[in-house]
């Protein structure tokens, strides 16, 4: 899949160098469209791209390959054909994409004013920035899919199809919401459309997005089903990728090939902690091929980027190849949550970012690749606003939580509240789904 | 009449393998509550002269000796034994028996664990399993407890039944960010869209000298995790009733087991059964006291009960299985009748299993109780590796008859 994406600016500055300089490629060729370095994903594809990549410690542990940190330019940048001859999407698709990240950055622009006007409490994580990320990668999957986030969810749960309507309920704490109210802004959780939540503890997540990816594994080879191909998305940032279970489960995917896809949403800050100050060796997507699978560094502020690695990666999990690591270079706009005063991050680093808006840079490249015209987006932004203002008015207007929903999804089988001193379990009593039952 | 002993002989400890013989007269059905255990097969020997049907050998009859650290063990009546129905087994065979019927039963339950595969466990309770049922059902973990405890919520939420095998319950602990945040609290948090079935199960509790680490008793650090049930099994009967019962449930279940009970010997039945979750087991009526006990201690309970017998008390022993939630019902029926509880526990005194179930006793029963209840559990100390030590820091059936003297005068 060829295409054209108009180079981001020169990417680095001076504060930002020790980032960059993991390869010798982007000195010359910033001004090219991808960032890939390393390990890549056993293409098979014949030269559409004309981009040769060296597979460095992929998953296939006979055959050892040349370990290449660095490649020259040529060989790893394409020509660039004008952008009249070569599109990467089509006008749906770029109306799709376009629409998701409209969607995730003014839900999270409403979330931050209903927070404000104190409709919501507690820690609410705003997503501004890295709509790219979410809208690359959860558009390529299918509804059979999963995808599974941390506490800054709200998007990834919009993007994999969670209404509007049910994530605000829930953010106001309705029963209507999509966890009934239970869950709140960290914890989405959607059976429905595979979204396997939304945790509070970062690095807590990618074990369960591990166990969803081995039941896949179950499911070919144990239970012979072998239409069973469900790939499962696990998105975190570069804080957990300090944390044990990142490592635990980079290998146990490696080990049994499992079906997932690690994307690394790397926006430099966890908190207050600078990744640069937590981390020995800040380049993420190195760790990949320590692990025996594909370490793969892409722009994260550029959605068609994200898309093509996206792409590539789902369907070699999808093949039964294995796991891939995906760091995406992207940046919060806000503060890590409405509670955080942001002090700490430099004017100059946000600006840069804020140049590299992924919104503005889709709505230019449709722009000027011909693809759709202002009226298009104009009247997409319009809709996007309606469901916006239709999601919160709808959760206004829902129930509050009854006593009563207070013991009810305790335990899938209610019997396990045990037997009461009366004989009777106790969920038989009609005082305990009143919810007045001493427990 | 009371029973004059039991039939456990004394000192043999972990090696080879040990028994408890079957009962057939009516008389010696006193025993036990047909609503609790009688199709267990768990028998008391009556060895007074005049059973009729069954003799006790003279050497099982030891009413004043009691010794410290015992474990129930071989009855020296294995021909009476094999002329019954049923078939005998080992506590970690039963383990395993009723984890092959569940595996058998249902493609989705599978094991996940540290040397759970090829190894056949540590302890051997998934031998054989893996050539059965391959390695993707039966999966050799790497040393990653969080992250495969994670991998089984994440398993069972996608439809899957894992059982987690943790190789001594305290490597749990390592896991304890899974099972609080995600097992106990996922159906919960996700509006009740997403079950968690999955089984955590691994041997705790205090053994031969394994150190302190190694002797664990991780049943009090989750009985506060809501959302999670937890059951300890104590018999061969139970330890498959309670496995087959846990894999069946929707809820998340730890199924807490012994080091030391593994080689535990009781013929159980041939036909398929199931135990309840919920319930607790009466072990022997009574009417001076209540003695509530899980695991480990209701053996030991046991021994200390034939000294007592033959002082003329007349203990009710409760074996309470469900260790969360508590079973209220046959706990409270026993309060009822005796009026006076003790409680014997192996985990610490502090925040304890015991320390719960007082506070519940006191809550629901109250005014039925004649005496402060009285709970012996194990000194708040990690357990210190010398023998004599050890001993001195779990319950020993000697201070179980004084706490009896004590409690009922």
């Amino acid at each position: 899949m060829a295409y054209v994406m108009r180079s981001s600016p020169s990417v680095q500055s001076g504060s930002l160098a020790p980032h960059s300089s993991a390869s010798s490629v982007s000195s010359s060729a910033s001004s090219s469209s991808y960032i890939l370095r390393l390990g890549a994903l056993n293409s098979q594809r014949s030269g559409r791209l004309s981009i040769t990549r060296r597979a460095i410690g992929t998953a296939n542990r006979r055959t050892r390959k040349p370990h290449g940190v660095s490649a020259s330019t040529s060989e790893l940048v394409a020509e660039k054909p004008s952008i009249k001859n070569a599109l990467a999407i089509t006008r749906e698709e770029g109306l799709i994409l376009y629409e998701d990240m409209v969607l995730g950055r003014s839900f999270e622009d409403m979330c931050a004013q209903m927070y404000y006007r104190g409709k919501m409490f507690g820690f609410v994580h705003l997503y501004n920035g890295q709509e790219a990320v979410s809208t690359g990668f959860v558009k390529c999957l299918k509804p059979e899919d999963y995808v599974c986030s941390t506490y800054r969810d709200h998007v990834h749960a919009l993007s994999k199809g969670v209404p509007a309507r049910a994530v605000m309920s829930e953010l106001f704490g309705k029963a209507t919401g999509i966890c009934r109210g239970q869950g709140g802004s960290m914890h989405m959780f959607s059976k429905e459309h595979g979204l396997l939540g939304g945790f509070a503890f970062i690095g807590e997540g990618i074990p369960v997005a591990t166990g969803a990816a081995f039941k896949t594994k179950y499911e070919r080879e144990v239970l012979k089903n072998d239409k069973a191909d469900a790939v499962t998305v696990a998105f975190f940032g570069d804080g957990t990728c300090n944390n044990g279970q990142f490592f635990e489960c980079l290998n146990m995917a490696a080990l049994w090939k499992l079906p997932i896809i690690f994307v690394v949403e790397n926006n430099l800050w966890a908190i207050g902690m600078s990744h640069y100050r937590a981390t020995s060796v800040p380049e993420i997507w190195k760790k990949g091929p320590a692990f025996g699978m594909p370490g793969i560094h892409v722009d994260g502020m550029d959605v068609l980027k994200v898309r093509e690695v996206a792409l590539e990666a789902v369907a070699r999990a999808r093949r039964g190849d294995g796991p891939t690591l995906v760091e995406c270079e992207t940046y919060r706009f806000r503060g890590h949550s409405l509670a955080d005063p942001d002090e700490l991050r430099k004017p100059a680093e946000k600006a840069h970012y804020a140049a590299r808006d992924p919104i503005i840079a889709l709505k230019k490249y449709l722009l000027e690749s011909g693809l759709v015209d202002e009226t298009d987006l104009r009247s997409i932004d319009k809709k996007i606003d309606e469901i916006v203002e239709d999601a919160v008015e709808f959760a206004d207007a829902s129930p509050l939580p009854p006593r009563s929903q207070l013991l009810e999804n305790v335990f899938a089988d209610p019997k396990g509240f045990g037997i009461g001193p009366d004989g009777k379990y106790r969920c038989e009593d009609p005082a305990f789904t009143a919810g007045t039952a001493q427990v | 009449m009371g029973l004059s002993s039991i039939a456990y002989d004394l000192g043999s400890g972990l090696n080879g393998p040990m028994s408890i013989s079957h009962l057939s007269s009516p008389r010696q059905q006193l025993a036990f509550s047909a609503k609790s255990c009688s199709r267990a097969c768990i028998t008391v020997r009556a060895a007074d002269g005049n059973s009729g049907s069954m003799r006790a050998p003279p050497s099982t009859v030891r009413a004043s000796k009691l010794v410290t650290n015992a474990v129930a063990v071989k009855s020296e009546t294995a021909s009476i034994a094999a002329t019954k129905s049923g078939h005998e087994l080992l506590l970690f065979e039963a383990l395993r028996e009723g984890l092959e019927e569940e595996m058998e039963r249902d493609p989705r339950v599978c094991v996940l664990g540290e040397d759970v595969g090829h190894y056949g466990g540590s302890y051997k309770v998934t031998k054989g399993l893996a050539e059965k049922f391959g390695d993707l059902r039966v999966l050799d973990t790497p040393i990653a407890e969080n992250s495969f405890t994670g991998m089984a919520v994440g398993a069972a939420m996608t439809g899957l039944r894992p059982i987690v095998e943790g190789m001594n319950m305290g490597f749990l602990l390592l896991a304890y960010n899974q099972i609080s945040n995600n097992c106990g609290m996922l159906h919960y948090t996700s509006g009740g869209q997403f079950t968690i079935p999955v089984v955590i199960r691994g041997p705790g509790g205090v053994g031969r000298q394994l150190g302190a680490e190694h002797s664990q008793r991780l049943e009090s650090y989750f009985q506060s995790v809501p959302g999670l049930q937890m059951v300890a099994c104590s018999t061969p009967y139970n330890a498959k009733g309670l496995m087959k019962a846990a894999i069946r449930s929707e809820n998340p279940v730890i199924l807490c087991e012994h080091v030391l009970l593994y080689n535990l010997k009781e013929r159980i039945p041939d036909e398929e059964y199931v135990c309840c979750l919920e319930r607790a087991e009466l072990v022997r009526p009574g009417k001076d006291v209540t003695i509530l006990t899980y695991s480990r201690m209701r053996h030991h309970v046991l021994q200390a009960a034939k000294s007592l017998i033959n002082k003329g008390y007349d203990p009710e022993i409760i074996d309470i299985i469900s260790l969360k939630p508590f079973d209220l019902h046959t706990i409270g029926n026993s309060i009822k009748k005796t009026h006076k509880v003790l409680i014997v526990e192996e985990c610490m005194r502090t925040g304890g299993i015991g320390a719960s179930l007082r506070a519940s006793i006191m809550d629901n029963f109250w005014d039925y109780l004649d005496a402060p209840i009285m709970c012996l559990s194990s000194q708040d100390v990690p357990t210190p590796y010398a023998g004599t030590l050890e001993e001195a820091t779990v319950v020993q059936p000697p201070q179980i008859v004084k706490a009896i003297k004590q409690l009922c005068g």
